[in-house]
């Protein structure tokens, strides 16, 4: 009963009192914060990773130069570099190659340069159309007409053993400069 | 036990729980507080919004019990809910439709709010709660389009990505941490399953609260009276007397309403549920199907509209600072005008703001629906010319007919009102260009039109010309029967009796 504390005592204005209470409040508020930063770390961490370590492209084989036949422009499926089992079919991709001439090629992305809707190609009237916002492209990706603020983009290409390689992973976007 | 003494306990119970939870103090100042006897059917739909919010999470808790948020099994699930699961078809209906509803309801209570300038002192903070839930029941009905996981989920997904790429410097980044990687994948789809099933619900139930406990602290507004000013200096004491002295318990007086409105609202869910069915899954959402035509659902169709009608030197910047601006201009509406008239008839400018932004939004929702902007895709092989417009041609003539379908023309132009929208319609063509006008048209494009100098050789130009200059509105005229023969009988009079009556005296 001795050790009670009457209400008086807790607002005692004794200096050591006061000290060890500031003392408390100010360790009490670093460990909060310590213990804070480390678990949110990982959090959020795991939530903004992508933006921060992207991935990077890489080379893909769309089959041997030879299959291309000059003056085409076909549609090729490929699968994402680093896609996991369960992307399921999102996991596939698709380009348009272009083949100028033997060994010549141009490589587009499916993906509208105004917002990224699927461009469809038609080989009579060698344009390209976007089915979203009427975009049109011709056939060397140029802009034709439409919202669209530029052509269409293009992968990077060569020919290594004699197969025809892109390099590729991300969504093309405006600011991908591709 | 007497019934005397089943009373007795009953009493001693609700006093034992009252005393451990202050449950009596809670319903006095909640179910039974006192609202304005002028609070009639306007006030309906917040509730309806919340009732609808409700159906939401259960038929949501429910639905994750089958649905697989994996990129993988996402769409089978759907398709499994829809044919296998019993009653799953149904449940995912009421969900589909109920979110519709809830966005419904939800525009058609803010709308009452700003008509009614009930947004006014003091209830600025119940305004902005209920902006943050606008936000979040929008966000949760796009989100909720993702889950469905099927081609306009995986393109919608695309148009969302690019334009979060827009954004300067850190465009890339945000994108990726939307995506959660550098495509459209099973990470995205799991990203976008927790935004939708725990941040925009756990967002929306604490909104709900915070809202309703401001509607509980500052009391429903009254129907607004011409004449009746807002003044902060005396607003609060005046209503305060005005609901004690002329006030009704919310319950059973107001709720009354309330539940005719949404018992009603329900059924008519169920209904519409019952016959449309649920939505979708569409077509599979594969990268590799070009033959895409993607469409958001009806709550976003204003958007599509805006995206192809938007000028393309200021798209960017519409698109990256329209939407804050909207949200802060909309958040700071008791802000910028907390006082004065609330009545409609006094606040004519109000009015007309509401007036040009609903038409806007409806001019623009139709216009999403009918896509004019949009080819085609498949107008070409799916839509043959009319025989009106090919009877009697030249060979070369014909030949120009099938250019026109072969150079996939008819995507985007319709002749006979059938075809694309995206250029004009050709009907009459040769009413209004002349052969070489025709010809550098088609060689050199122009106005919207790609170029087809590169594509046609000259034979196939001048044929297509040829075609063109046939369609004078005349193949119209032989297609009504009868009509030829009077045409031709006007044709034959004398130019005189053409002249209209009122010129002939000159
Ligand atoms: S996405 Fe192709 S025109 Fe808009």
């Amino acid at each position: 009963m001795s050790e009670m504390h009457s209400p008086s005592d807790a607002t005692s204005s004794n200096p050591s009192t006061e000290n060890r209470r500031g003392f408390l409040f100010a360790a009490g508020s670093t460990l909060m914060a310590i213990g804070g930063v480390l678990v949110a770390a990982p959090i959020i961490g795991a939530a903004v990773a992508p933006g921060i370590l992207p991935e990077k492209d890489q080379w893909i084989s769309l089959g041997a130069v030879t299959n291309w036949v000059p003056d085409t422009t076909v549609l090729i499926k490929f699968s994402n570099p680093g896609g996991a089992p369960d992307d399921g079919i999102t996991r596939e991709n698709a380009c348009y190659v272009r083949c100028m001439e033997a060994g010549k090629f141009q490589v587009f992305a499916v993906n509208c340069a105004h917002l990224g809707c699927p461009v469809e190609w038609f080989s009579q009237s060698r344009l390209f159309m976007c089915p979203c916002h009427g975009g049109v492209y011709y056939e060397d990706g140029s802009r034709a007409s439409g919202p669209p603020p530029r052509g269409l983009f293009e992968f990077a290409w060569r020919i290594q053993d004699g197969m025809l390689e892109i390099f590729s992973g991300r969504l093309p976007g405006l600011q991908e400069g591709t | 036990m007497s019934r005397i003494d089943l009373k007795h306990t009953a009493l001693q119970g609700v006093r034992w729980l009252d005393d451990r939870t202050g449950i009596l103090w809670v319903l006095r100042h909640s179910m039974f507080h006192r609202v304005p006897i002028s609070a009639k059917w306007w006030y309906v739909f917040g509730s309806a919004t919340m009732m609808f919010f409700m159906v939401q999470v259960a038929s949501g808790i429910v639905l994750a019990m089958f649905y697989a948020p994996s990129a993988a099994q996402a769409y089978d699930s759907l398709v499994y809910i829809n044919e296998q699961v019993p009653c799953g078809w149904m449940l995912r209906a009421i969900h589909g439709w109920s979110s519709n509803a809830m966005c419904l309801m939800m525009l058609v209570h803010l709308s009452q709010v700003f008509l009614h300038g009930t947004y006014k002192y003091p209830r600025e903070l119940t305004w902005l709660f209920g902006v943050g839930l606008c936000i979040a029941t929008l966000g949760l009905a796009f989100t909720g389009q993702i889950m469905r996981w099927d081609a306009d989920a995986y393109w919608g997904l695309g148009i969302g990505a690019a334009i979060v790429d827009r954004m300067p410097i850190v465009g890339n980044e945000m994108r990726a941490v939307m995506l959660g990687g550098t495509q459209i994948s099973g990470a995205t789809l799991s990203r976008f399953f927790a935004l939708h099933v725990f941040i925009l619900p756990g967002l929306t139930v604490t909104l709900i609260g915070l809202h309703l406990y401001s509607v509980l602290r500052k009391g429903i507004s009254e129907m607004p009276v011409a004449g009746e000013v807002v003044d902060p200096q005396t607003y609060e004491k005046a209503y305060e007397a005005r609901v004690h002295k002329t006030g009704v318990p919310f319950y059973p007086d107001a709720a009354r309403r309330d539940m005719v409105f949404c018992g009603a609202a329900l059924i008519v869910l169920v209904g519409i549920a019952a016959w449309y069915g649920p939505m979708g899954p569409g077509a599979l959402p594969d990268p590799t199907i070009i033959e895409a035509s993607p469409r958001p659902d009806g709550m976003f169709l204003w958007i599509f509209a805006a995206l192809a009608l938007l000028p393309p030197g200021s798209e960017t910047f519409l698109l990256l600072v329209g939407p804050p601006v909207g949200i802060a201009l909309l958040a700071a509406l008791p802000f910028i005008s907390p006082r004065g008239e609330r009545a409609p008839s006094r606040r004519p400018l109000s009015v007309l703001i509401f007036c040009l932004i609903a038409t806007g939004l409806g001019v623009l929702t139709w216009l999403g629906m009918v896509s004019p902007w949009s080819p085609v895709m498949n107008a070409w092989t799916s839509t043959p010319i009319a025989p009106e417009f090919v009877a009697h041609r030249s060979p070369l003539e014909l030949q120009g007919a099938l250019e026109f379908q072969f150079a996939q023309c008819r995507n985007c132009h319709a002749i006979g009102g059938t075809g694309g929208m995206r250029g004009p319609d050709l009907t009459n063509v040769a009413t209004r260009l002349s052969w070489d006008q025709l010809v550098r048209q088609i060689q050199q494009g122009g106005g919207n039109m790609p170029a087809y100098g590169k594509t046609l050789s000259s034979a196939e130009t001048h044929a297509l010309a040829a075609f063109l200059t046939t369609l004078d509105g005349g193949s119209l005229r032989a297609a009504i029967p009868g009509a030829m023969e009077s045409q031709t009988a006007r044709d034959a009079m004398p130019t005189s009796t053409n002249v209209p009556p009122s010129r002939s005296g000159d």
